[in-house]
């Protein structure tokens, strides 16, 4: 199976409850919560698709996006 | 080829009519003086590729006939009072969602555990208010087995009419009695069947938006309609909300749709009303005695007559009204404190001419106890 | 298909607080479902009354939101009447074995194709964070001031013994086995329960100093094992996850077209 490549973290920003669930548990620490109390990816660059932000999102609002 | 004369218990009458009207599934909870039609389902049903299902206790059993009856199927259960207790939140339920269901209770005393295996007729007003919140019901008796299977056929017809619960509400004498039954042929009597939407696959479906008749085509759960049911105040797609606007509608559809139709929905039996001026009311075990009052006071050129009540609830005020209209008194004969009377009273012009010929002891009124009455309310003693 | 395609789009955000567990149930419900292909019209989802049982509302299946404790009690007049649907019941401690308890050990008695998945956050959230039969000795909780001295239910012992045929064990923290776990439980055939352990962070966790959501489900990741654990003999004060009975037993809507089966030899 061919590497997945991302092309984004694609957030719902009305439906994120900013419970950082996804910030702390993201291996690579590529979240954080802005000033809105919204989830944002700070460094997509660092994702490795683990998918489990998406998966342990209580709101299911991230979606990770691969090309 | 089955017997079509039979000579049966009355709960056995309701039996046969629940099959006639097309049972498929029965869920109950042994009790007397109820537990023959759970027995005889459990043998009648399978037999038509129907289920039979004996639940851990009422309120499950309750429960259960409400998921199968969403399935497109008729459903039963059977109880007596301190069952019937237990029903009453799914029997809420029911109304509230509007899905149809038949809910008999064979009548024994009360209140608590009290006199099982004894008459009463003290759940009437337990039909009517049992459930918590404004609602309407629609509860339907009968005195005698082929009463007793024509209501439970019509019981069917009515929850399918009206996608309601209703209640067949029995007693321990009719219930248990043996008297000669016999069916129908298949065909005789119309059947109203479930009444299923016409909106196809990928349109959408409103389950709670009534029509211009006020009928609510249905979905089968399973089918190709995926929606929601609760019984929180929900929308016209079933689903929660709180709108002022919203639940009053609902509620106002759900009273209405009952209570704008009480002379429809009202069965009655009248004997020797055209020139009576002495009128009895009754219904149930209760009737038997009173109709034997009927005809014996007639023979002595009295001017008596038997309005028998089939439909409790909705109680058929305007009827009893103007069937009382040339009564110089009416006496209603029922074997609790005076649960119809009341009724009666609020219904006829002179509630001050109504008075009650009644037995709480467990032992089945007979006309000697009427006549007792008859006599003290004319003042000639006892 | 992808996870918005299960869900009833227009009442999200949903109701649930902040880190609440049961959105991770939800999620991890319908990857599930999506791996086993199930087509939407073939699932009846039942649920009764608190916090968890909301998820009905949110999700695009046959969907019965019934009365508090009594899911089991619907769902096995559906299942009865369509055995083939699969029939998903979301439920909290409270409903499942408080008032549900009855319901709960007979439905597991019976072993009828039912799935139960008993989201577990010993609390009950609804009403504002009294203790359940799932909260356990020691717990602060609104009816609880001065401590609960309820013992607690063991899910997964309890159902065992009532006699159901798939049991297991999960948490909020372990999502991937969350998700292979329910299609397990849903395939299964017979009557399945699984419980995940899901955190309140506004009434449990609050009332009893665990911290927010992050550091609950933290300690699902600190205080269980897998099942059978060199680190459980070490520590049995661990909580053990994974599936601990699964077995092929008779399932009761099988058994009753039997029953259907002499009934009309004997009619003819």
């Amino acid at each position: 199976m061919a590497k997945q490549k991302l092309k984004e973290h694609r957030i719902n920003r009305e439906w994120c409850k900013g419970c950082e669930i996804c910030v702390e548990f993201c291996p690579k620490n590529v979240l954080a919560i802005d000033k809105q109390g919204k989830v944002v990816a700070l460094r997509p660059e660092d994702c490795i698709i683990c998918k489990m932000c998406e998966q342990r999102c209580p709101d299911l609002a991230i979606e990770i996006i691969t090309e | 080829m089955e017997n079509k004369i039979k000579f049966v218990q009355g709960n056995e009458a309701c039996v046969e009519g629940a099959l006639y009207a097309g049972l498929d599934f029965f869920a109950g909870y042994p009790i007397t003086p109820s537990t023959e039609i759970a027995e005889i389902l459990s043998a009648r049903l399978p037999q038509k590729g129907g289920k039979f299902i004996q639940m851990e206790d009422e309120i499950a059993s309750m429960c259960a006939i409400i998921g199968a009856s969403l399935t497109g199927k008729k459903v039963l259960t059977a109880t007596s009072g301190p069952g019937f207790s237990l029903m009453q939140e799914s029997l809420g339920y029911a109304i509230m969602t509007e899905i149809p269901s038949i809910i008999v209770n064979v009548q024994r005393g009360g209140p608590s555990t009290g006199i099982p295996t004894h008459v009463s007729q003290g759940d009437v007003n337990q039909t009517r208010w049992g459930t918590h919140g404004d609602h309407a019901i629609i509860t339907m008796t009968a005195s005698n087995h082929p009463d007793i299977f024509l209501v439970t056929v019509d019981a069917f017809n009515i929850a399918e009419t009206y996608r309601t619960p209703v209640v067949l509400l029995f007693d321990e004498v009719v219930g248990h009695m043996r008297e000669k039954l016999i069916i129908p042929e298949p065909g005789k009597i119309p059947l109203v069947e479930r009444l299923r939407t016409s909106v196809r696959d990928g349109t959408d479906y409103h389950p709670y938006l009534a029509r211009e008749d006020g009928r609510l085509p249905m979905s089968d759960f399973g089918g190709v309609h995926r929606y929601n049911v609760t019984g929180l105040a929900h929308d016209m797609w079933g689903f929660p909300t709180d709108t002022p606007k919203v639940a009053h509608g609902l509620l106002r559809h759900l009273v209405d749709k009952i209570e704008n139709n009480v002379n429809k929905i009202a069965r009655y039996k009248e004997f020797y009303l055209e020139d009576a001026d002495q009128i009895l009311i009754s219904y149930g075990a209760s009737a038997r005695s009173a109709l034997h009052v009927v005809e014996n006071l007639r023979k002595k050129n009295q001017k008596i007559g038997l309005l028998e009540l089939q439909t409790l609830w909705p109680f058929p005020s305007a009827i009893v009204r103007e069937k009382c209209l040339k009564a110089k008194y009416i006496v209603v004969v029922e074997m609790n404190m005076g649960q119809i009377r009341t009724s009666v009273q609020n219904a006829v012009e002179h509630p001050e001419r109504v008075f009650l010929a009644n037995r709480i002891d467990g032992v089945m009124i007979n006309p000697t106890d009427i006549k007792n009455i008859l006599r003290l309310i004319k003042g000639q003693g006892v | 298909m992808a996870v918005k395609d299960f869900i009833r789009e227009r009442f999200f955000p949903h109701l649930w607080c902040p880190g609440c567990g049961h959105g991770i149930v939800m999620n991890n419900m319908i990857r599930a479902i999506e791996k086993l292909g199930v087509s939407k019209n073939d699932i009846v989802m039942v649920s009764g009354i608190g916090c968890s049982s909301r998820i009905t509302g949110y999700l695009d299946f046959h969907t019965l939101h019934t009365i508090h404790g009594r899911a089991l009690a619907f769902a096995t007049g559906v299942k009865m009447s369509r055995p083939e649907l699969n029939v998903i019941i979301p439920m909290g401690d409270g409903d499942a074995l408080s008032i549900g308890g009855n319901h709960f050990i007979h439905a597991a008695r019976r072993n009828i194709d039912i799935t139960a998945i008993v989201m577990n956050n010993r609390i009950y959230g609804m009403t504002g964070g009294q203790y359940s039969p799932l909260s356990g000795f020691g717990i602060n909780a609104t009816t609880a001031p001065y401590t609960s001295i309820d013992n607690d239910f063991d899910v997964v012992k309890l159902s065992i013994a009532a006699g159901a045929s798939f049991v297991a064990r999960t948490t909020t923290y372990h999502v991937k086995q969350m998700a292979d776990i329910i299609a397990q439980a849903i395939l299964h055939k017979g009557f399945s329960v699984v419980e995940i352990m899901s955190q309140c962070p506004t009434y449990f966790g609050r009332k009893n100093k665990q911290g927010n959501a992050v550091e609950m489900i933290n300690s699902y990741r600190i205080n269980t094992t897998p099942k059978g654990s060199k680190a459980k003999k070490e520590n049995p004060s661990l909580i053990e996850r994974g599936i601990f009975i699964q077995e092929e037993r008779a399932e009761y809507c099988k058994e009753y077209d039997k029953i259907i089966q002499r009934a009309t030899k004997g009619n003819k």
